[in-house]
């Protein structure tokens, strides 16, 4: 309770310190480098993940160091994976540095911490892998690079179409946000690509921790779908699955992202071949030319391969320098926010990118697909 | 009305296909709820510990097969002695020392105990889930007509009745069974009549405990990820199969599980869009039952309860 009232004091003083500065006037003075904040977790909890983020950011940094004639100068802040922190780095970033646009973060939260912040300053964030929808939502001047979970349900319903499919049953966690994210999109974007409310034949529902799915899994039999849409967690997807096989039901199951572990092949076994899942990046398959830069370069400057947090982090960059090329300032942090928001096809490492009304990114998904016991690259879906 | 839009809809297939997947889950909560209400029935203590074991048992099975490789048949014995041996040793060390200690206490170590195993369970063979080694003869599926059934679901039913059989005989026919009947009446009195309380208190927990073996086999065959929280929802369920039937009756145990099996699966199917609220069913069932019979369907009346 004490710590509680004490956080609430720090924030209330935060808030009344910003609005002090908001007032004054800020001459940017006239230099030659661009700084950009860059703000994220290299300490505590999330520190693995801010890692190789900033990998991302230094690599596409050393790729573009430049632009309208400038160099660009990385800030680098470490919000120590602590909300409280977040906040008053982000602070720091906007006052003290005065930069003008910064890329960050990884962990929905800590984005979320520093949402105000960035909206009263006016500055505009892009945010490399922070998937809460929370992140963006009535929030002008935060961005982000990657796709909200929930997007996998459009890229789903994008590549049921495209494989023809015309009957879909969703069956969802429905004790779990994600899933029920995922079956939503999924659910209104196939209505849009068929033009048919009745495409969606069935929407079951089933609990976190549930066995038994026989009951649902024969009253879809007999509704004969094409393709069961089941996004959840891979325990209960996996169990789903071995069960439909046993009742006799062999359309195609796709999923999200949460699929892709190893014991969602172990538990599911031969019943599982076939399932397809989407992720945002696959380093096998490097769809843009700058995705292909973007391996050589890591390759030679880390070793081993990049994770798709590196990817996603060097994509927020791009967007950064992109919005202040476009804005034709580098001073000026509205006229840059204004520039972002209309990033269009930009190519990025995890594929073209566009930038939705809400700020999240829109771009292809990669479309994986278990095979002989492993997951392999089956498609590409591109979300127009 | 959107029930009997179900019903006329439903087809033939499907609604035997409904008859057959609630007859074999209930079936599989039968058998679990005997071990809860035998222990119940005699120490007229709940055995929060029950569903772990079935989680063990689970585990055991894993380790004879996937690891060890020895023979499904011979692990299934195996598996049935170690879970019995399980279920003394849980008794020696967290109920025994409790004797003579209010009931309430006892209650409270019983979800100790059940806190213990699914933690080592966690520490032990960790989070991750584990595939149950596939037994084909078991696993298969075999075709009737427009029916799908797993070979094991036929087994299930079969399994249950026949453990209810011998149980009974036990209990029924024997001097042990006696002396169980004894010690859950009063068990100072029995005491005092010369039987041997705490053996007979660890014979009720081996063939408790041995039951939820074959519980557990029965139940990894049909729904193969095992983790450590496996047995909390199996627990949760079967203890309401035990309350429903009244608990400490042993065949109203296997009733309430049917009941609850086949209720699960049929509000599923003729009420699709409550298929989420499936869990809510079984307490709803519960709750309603207790209304009108407070010591369930088949329950005895007794002036103590937990």
């Amino acid at each position: 309770m004490k710590k509680f009232f004490s956080v609430l004091l720090a924030s209330a003083l935060a808030v009344g310190m910003l609005s002090g500065c908001g007032g004054e006037k800020k001459d940017a003075a006239k230099s030659d480098v661009i700084k950009v904040g860059v703000f994220l977790p290299l300490t505590g909890d999330n520190a693995a993940g801010g890692e190789l983020e900033l990998r991302g950011i230094k690599l596409a940094n050393k790729m573009h160091p430049e632009v309208l004639g400038k160099k660009v100068e990385l800030v680098v802040a470490d919000n120590k994976s602590d909300k409280a922190e977040a906040a008053s780095v982000a602070a720091r970033l906007i006052e003290k540095d005065k930069v003008k646009v910064i890329i960050g973060t990884y962990g929905s939260s800590l984005a979320m911490a520093a949402g105000n912040i960035v909206k009263e300053n006016k500055v505009p964030a892009i945010g490399t892998s922070c998937t809460n929808p929370q992140v963006t939502a009535n929030n002008d001047y935060y961005f982000r690079a990657c796709f909200i979970d929930p997007f996998q349900g459009t890229v789903m319903a994008n590549y049921a179409f495209k494989n023809g499919a015309k009957k879909v049953a969703i069956i969802q966690e429905v004790s779990n946000d994600y899933a029920v994210g995922l079956a939503k999109f999924f659910k209104e974007a196939f209505v849009k690509l068929t033009g048919s409310p009745d495409s969606i034949i069935e929407v079951a529902n089933y609990q976190t921790g549930d066995k038994d799915f026989s009951a649902i899994l024969t009253n879809i039999k007999a509704k004969n779908p094409d393709v069961i849409f089941a996004p959840g967690n891979f325990t209960e997807s996996a169990l789903l699955i071995k069960q439909a096989r046993q009742l006799g039901l062999t359309v195609p199951f796709l999923g999200g992202d949460t699929w892709e572990t190893q014991e969602f092949i172990d538990v599911g076994g031969k019943d599982v071949e076939g399932a397809s899942l989407s992720t945002a990046f696959d380093r096998e398959k490097a769809s843009t030319a700058e995705a292909k830069k973007f391996l050589d370069a890591y390759v030679k400057e880390y070793k081993g391969e990049p994770s798709a947090l590196t990817a996603l982090a060097y994509d927020a960059y791009l967007i950064a320098i992109d919005g202040i090329k476009r804005a034709g300032t580098a001073t000026d942090s509205v006229k840059i926010r204004d520039a972002i928001a209309q990033t269009k096809d930009l190519e990025a490492v995890t594929g073209k990118t566009t930038l939705d009304k809400n700020g999240d990114a829109i771009k292809a998904a990669v479309i994986k697909t278990v095979k002989d016991g492993k997951f392999k690259y089956t498609d590409f879906v591109d979300v127009k | 009305m959107e029930f009997f839009e179900a019903f006329v809809n439903m087809s033939g297939g499907s609604f035997a296909q409904h008859m057959v997947n609630g007859i074999s889950l209930g079936s599989l909560y039968a058998m679990i709820a005997i071990g809860y209400t035998m222990v119940y029935g005699i120490l007229l203590m709940i055995n929060f510990a029950h569903g772990d074991i079935v989680m063990m048992a689970c585990y055991f099975t894993f380790f004879g097969i996937s690891v060890f490789h020895i023979p499904w048949y011979l692990t299934f014995i195996l598996v049935i002695i170690t879970t019995a041996l399980l279920g003394v040793v849980i008794e020696r060390a967290a109920y025994r020392p409790l004797r003579d200690a209010p009931k309430n206490s006892v209650l409270i170590s019983a979800i100790g105990a059940s806190f213990l195993l699914e933690n080592l369970a966690n520490y032990l063979f960790s989070g991750r889930p584990l595939r149950f080694p596939n037994i084909e003869v078991l696993s298969q599926n075999l075709s009737l007509g427009s029916v799908q059934i797993q070979a094991i679901s036929l087994f299930i039913p079969v399994v249950t009745i026949v453990c209810l059989m011998i149980l009974l005989h036990i209990v029924n026919n024997t001097k042990i069974g006696m002396s169980m009947r004894a010690v859950s009446k009063d068990y100072e009195i029995a005491r005092v009549m010369g039987i041997n309380i705490d053996n007979v208190i660890s014979i009720t927990f081996a063939i408790g405990s041995a039951l939820a073996a074959i519980g557990a086999i029965m139940w990894g065959i049909r729904y193969p990820g095992i983790t450590p929280m496996l047995g909390v929802m199996p627990g949760l369920k079967c203890f309401i199969a035990a309350v429903i039937g009244g608990v400490g009756n042993i065949k109203g145990a296997v009733l309430g599980g049917f009941i609850l099996g086949l209720g699960e699966i049929i509000i599923v199917a003729f009420f699709p869009q409550l298929s989420g609220y499936r869990d809510a069913f079984a307490f709803i069932v519960l709750i309603v039952i207790l209304f009108y019979k407070p010591t369930g369907l088949l329950g005895e009346k007794t002036t103590e309860k937990v």
